[in-house]
């Protein structure tokens, strides 16, 4: 599907934002490229700082294809960034040592470039990926990117109230490293504990904003750690020790070694996040559900939102609308 | 007569109106400050450590203590302490004696951090209807889960170590049963199984009495191996290994032969009033992998049953020992700081050995992160935690847990006189005359314990509420949380805070 749908459902939630910031992620965008890393970059003055990121991605493999993200003027939205993206192909030999050397060859060189390289911010970084972000509405934004020119198997779309970073376009969601992209509702209380948790495996936290630990958690615990996702969910948003002690026994120990291993990547604070990889998508919210989050499906088709309505937009018969427990997984699985 | 006598530390005065002869405080002050002569309390001001006994104890509120009456010519760098101490020295040409933590006027980095609160966007929890996590696990944790699905049923691989669980990260701290006397003992390990904590043995053994408590009791090996065998490191739910102290670094201890009593002598494995004395060394650590061999030696010797602890006094190095601590097969690593209370220290180690608590934790948990291994090792802190707040702040500095002691004695009657070294304590805490230990009376003093951890809990999950956080382990290293107030920059970098506004 193209990008007209989400568009639409975002644009029933404009209560939600405040102009300030608004993104896309569609999976499946560049069937063309698809074996290929689409690195996106915002340049600040591109003539000055694109030398300096074309050759840290030299050292590292081979730019197969690069381009100006192609934008159409909107009224609203000052373009203060290039956005550009490079398909590039890592070289797997220059990683001797890993067991998934592209990747962390990939996750390398965001790290480098975001914190050695100033007026370069890399945003996007998997393979088939898409992301579209800027500072405006969503509507601005969408046609901005003009997203009704791609498509995706899987979109999702946010919507930024900003309180931290207004107006910068690298604090508008989603939040994407490699192959995983994140959107969420909330402020995450616990942040510093887990980005100095998750700093202390090499990522290093650089958008000035909460959410990009969510990605970070989640490269960590499913592509590196070899959890399945419903595990990671469990243990970015665990039960209550109380259910714990209430459960049969493996399940208890199988909770209890999630808690200890990975206490510092619990997340408190209000939340709802979507997060994505190339064949799922994983709804949930924080253990007490301080923020909203339905589910709709219509045949094949899984919908994740804040609101009943934007669904509905997209999905007027749509049959089954449901609301999950705090704390509850949804996964979505794409099955080709 | 060359020195003289010097001015009276406290003058007491009794107010002969009020007074009405009953006698108590002559009973009460085991200083002998008080007597009574022909119809008339008469005083030795003297003799007077101002531990308050008497003015507990006077039912008409007659007796009044003055500190330091007398004034000295006023001089800020020759201060009335100096020159006391100069004064002592010259008469015995010894090392003065202290009790109690340090007592400079060391600025104190707890009272510039302020904790952070909720508003607006996000939402603070109310414990009182939502649930608040307080629950702490010390003990080894996997770096990371293994897994594998088995008949869609999710098989956890790894194999977890034995964890001490805490249903609130206060626990007491160690204090041997010789330092302080069996009934305040008894009265904290009675807490701390209602409250499901932990208390120390300190390294002076562990009394049969205590034994129904044994579970809830982490017990020490120290220098002196004072009552260590295998009953009793089998008998403990952890074993911790001491290897300094936070009120005198680099030295061991001495309990004077005085306070060797039959019972102290039979849990001590000493004979009745020898010196105990701890060496300042571990004769068998003298490098870190003598250290890693005798946390193996305990677990192999309680079949790795028991997490063992690792205490070290705070001191400039901190960070990399404990990273070499974390290495072992140790669980836990216990930071001292220099305000940690004692009953008898030499005073230059109490006040200018060491670091701060504060500081020691941050610089610690900053280098366990930075090798990968911070959540593998759990991280207590101790050494002049006075109140719930500064719980919650060491534990955003990136302690699992604190232990507390003299706020512990306090909560039984102490009032923090440090004559704890006299042996004479009339509250019945830090003695073991018999008369002066059955003032203490377990049954009220467990409760007035219990009572503390549970509202230092209670204010806890207030404080974590208000944060919008709802289990502990957010609050752990979450150092965003914390604000410096009037800190300077170099402090501030080395606990990774921000300044107030920032």
């Amino acid at each position: 599907m193209d990008g007209r749908a989400i568009r639409s459902a975002l644009s029933m939630m404009d209560e939600r934002g405040s102009g300030e910031g608004a993104g896309y992620v569609a999976y499946g965008a560049f069937p063309e490229f698809a074996d290929y890393y689409a690195i996106h970059v915002f340049f600040d003055a591109i003539h000055e700082t694109k030398a300096a990121v074309d050759q840290e991605l030299s050292k590292w493999g081979t730019i197969v294809h690069e381009e100006e993200i192609p934008t159409y003027e909107q009224q609203n939205i000052r373009k203060i960034h290039t956005p550009w993206r490079y398909f590039f192909q890592p070289d797997a030999r220059l990683m001797p040592r890993s067991t998934t050397p592209e990747d962390d060859i990939i996750m390398h060189l965001v790290m480098k470039v975001n914190t050695s390289i100033p007026g370069a911010l890399v945003y996007a970084s998997g393979k088939n990926i898409a992301i579209f972000k800027a500072s405006g509405w969503p509507e601005e934004v969408a046609d901005f990117y003009r997203i009704q020119d791609y498509k995706g198997y899987i979109w999702l779309g946010h919507n930024r109230y900003p309180t931290n970073t207004p107006g910068w376009w690298g604090g508008a969601h989603p939040f994407n490293l490699l192959h995983w992209s994140v959107v969420h509702n909330g402020e995450i209380t616990s942040y510093g504990t887990n980005r100095r948790y998750i700093e202390s495996y090499g990522y290093r936290c650089t958008m000035f904003t909460d959410t990009e630990v969510v990605a970070y958690l989640f490269d960590l615990l499913v592509r590196r750690h070899h959890l399945a996702p419903e595990l990671a969910v469990r243990a970015l948003a665990p039960p209550f020790w109380d259910e714990i002690d209430r459960m049969p026994g493996g399940e208890a120990y199988l909770n209890r070694a999630i808690r200890l291993t990975y206490g510092p990547a619990l997340m408190n604070g209000p939340f709802a996040i979507v997060v994505a990889k190339p064949d799922a998508i994983v709804g949930f919210t924080d253990r007490i559900k301080l923020r909203p989050l339905v589910t709709g499906t219509m045949g094949p088709r899984l919908y994740i939102s804040s609101e009943e309505a934007a669904i509905r937009v997209m999905e007027p018969e749509v049959g089954d609308i449901t609301m999950p427990r705090a704390g509850e997984p949804v996964i979505g699985r794409v099955y080709s | 007569m060359t020195i003289g006598s010097v001015p009276v530390k406290f003058r007491i005065s009794v107010d002969h109106d009020q007074c009405m002869l009953c006698g108590r405080c002559v009973e009460n002050c085991p200083y002998d400050v008080f007597r009574l002569e022909n119809g008339k309390i008469h005083v030795n001001s003297r003799k007077c450590v101002a531990c308050h006994r008497c003015i507990a104890m006077c039912p008409r509120d007659a007796i009044n203590i003055r500190e330091r009456p007398v004034d000295y010519r006023s001089h800020p760098v020759w201060t009335t302490e100096t020159r006391e101490a100069i004064y002592n020295q010259a008469r015995t040409g010894k090392i003065i004696l202290a009790g109690m933590g340090n007592a400079k006027p060391y600025p104190i980095i707890f009272d510039s951090l302020v904790l952070d609160a909720c508003q607006v966007t996000n939402p603070s929890i109310d414990p009182l209807r939502e649930p608040m996590e307080l629950r702490t696990y010390l003990g080894k944790k996997p770096s990371r889960l293994e897994t594998r699905q088995r008949d869609g049923d999710v098989e956890v691989l790894t194999s977890l170590s034995p964890n001490l669980q805490l249903e609130t990260p206060i626990m007491i701290g160690h204090m041997s049963y010789g330092a302080i006397s069996l009934n305040a003992q008894a009265s904290i390990a009675r807490a701390v199984s209602d409250a499901g904590t932990f208390m120390g043995t300190g390294e002076g053994g562990l009394h049969q009495s205590l034994y129904p408590y044994q579970d809830h009791m982490i017990v020490q090996v120290a220098s002196g191996r004072f009552g260590v065998d295998i009953n009793y490191l089998e008998r403990g739910a952890a074993i911790e290994i001491k290897i300094g102290q936070g009120a005198k670094p680099g030295i061991g201890g001495h309990l004077p032969g005085e306070k060797v009593c039959e019972d102290v002598s039979c849990t001590r494995m000493i004979p009745v009033g020898s010196d105990a004395i701890s060496p300042a060394p571990h004769h068998d650590i003298y490098s870190i992998e003598d250290l890693k061999q005798l946390v193996r030696s305990l677990k192999e010797a309680t079949e790795w049953k028991k997490p063992v602890f690792v205490k070290i006094a705070a001191v400039h190095n901190s960070a990399a020992i404990a990273a070499g601590i974390a290495r072992s097969a140790a669980d836990a690593v216990v930071i001292d700081g220099f305000r940690g209370g004692t009953g008898a220290a030499p005073r230059v180690f109490r006040d200018h050995v060491g670091i701060p608590v504060e500081a020691a934790i941050a610089s610690v948990d900053a280098k366990l992160r930075s090798q990968g291994i911070r959540n593998e090792v759990s991280l207590i802190a101790s050494g002049g935690i006075r109140e719930s707040a500064d719980v919650a702040k060491v534990i955003a500095l990136g302690a699992d847990a604190v232990y507390i002691g003299t706020a512990a004695l306090v909560a039984m009657g102490c009032r923090v006189c440090g004559t704890c070294y006299r042996g004479l304590c009339p509250w019945g805490i830090a003695t073991q005359r018999p008369d002066l230990v059955a003032r203490l009376d377990p049954e009220i003093a467990s409760r007035n314990v219990g009572n503390l951890i549970h509202a230092w809990t209670l204010e806890l999950s207030e404080l974590m509420g208000a944060a919008g956080i709802n289990s502990i382990e957010s609050l752990r290293g979450n150092r965003d949380r914390l604000r410096g107030y009037l800190l300077d920059e170099s402090i501030m970098k080395v606990l990774d805070v921000r300044p107030v506004g920032a």
